[in-house]
């Protein structure tokens, strides 16, 4: 799984027939820092995220097809959660968000940051 | 899945007997600005889709999925023609 930005949308009307009434959504992959990770993805939306939106992404077929109840059609990529925060430990910068001021001693705690 | 334009077609004679009567056609990923991106590759066709025509594609076992009962052995199919596409990368 991929931690990811929804970056857009898409319409298709001749698709694969498993394809009917999926919201198509595409999606940037993201590193730690916030930068991409590569080309967007086109994937499913399991979970109504929207533009904007920081999410969990799917990039297997097992897991995308379950997630969006189509079992057994041609989908490998899909949006199974959104993400609210994320923890990192501290020194790491969560999005490109400066870290919280941190003196030595406090380093090796946990620091938490809002998206 | 990944958004790609077909650019071309590829004809093969001496192939596996299952890929009999599939499509192959050649596609050039895009980004969602649709700049191309990556190296070409070639794809089945699951669509009917022709040359110069925007679409999504597949990768994996998955991309077989849409040939079954049968079991064509690819790893890439055309599973969807793209009428637009929305990009909003600053909100």
């Amino acid at each position: 799984m991929l931690i990811a930005r929804v970056i857009g949308d898409m319409v298709a009307t001749q698709k694969h027939a498993s394809h009917e009434g999926m919201k198509i959504l595409l999606v940037q992959p993201l590193n730690l820092d916030g930068s991409d990770r590569g080309d967007a993805v086109v994937a499913f939306d399991a979970v109504d995220a929207g533009i904007g939106d920081q999410v969990l992404l799917a990039t297997e077929g097992f897991s995308a097809m379950t997630s969006v109840g189509r079992p057994a059609s041609p989908i490998d990529m899909s949006v199974i959660g959104v993400i609210d925060t994320i923890d990192l430990i501290d020194g790491l910068e969560w999005l490109g968000k400066a870290p919280a001021a941190s003196t030595p001693e406090k380093s090796n705690k946990k620091s938490k940051r809002e998206k | 899945m990944y958004l790609g334009r077909v650019i071309g077609n590829i004809w093969s004679t001496v192939k596996d007997e299952r890929l009999t009567g599939q499509r192959l056609l050649v596609v050039q990923p895009l980004t969602p600005e649709l700049k191309p991106t990556g190296k070409q590759l070639i794809c089945t066709d699951a669509m009917g889709c022709g040359a110069g025509e925007l679409i999504y594609w597949v990768k994996g076992k998955e991309a077989c999925m849409p040939f079954l009962p049968t079991e064509v052995p690819v790893d890439t199919t055309i599973v969807g023609i793209v009428d637009e596409v929305h990009v909003d990368r600053n909100k």
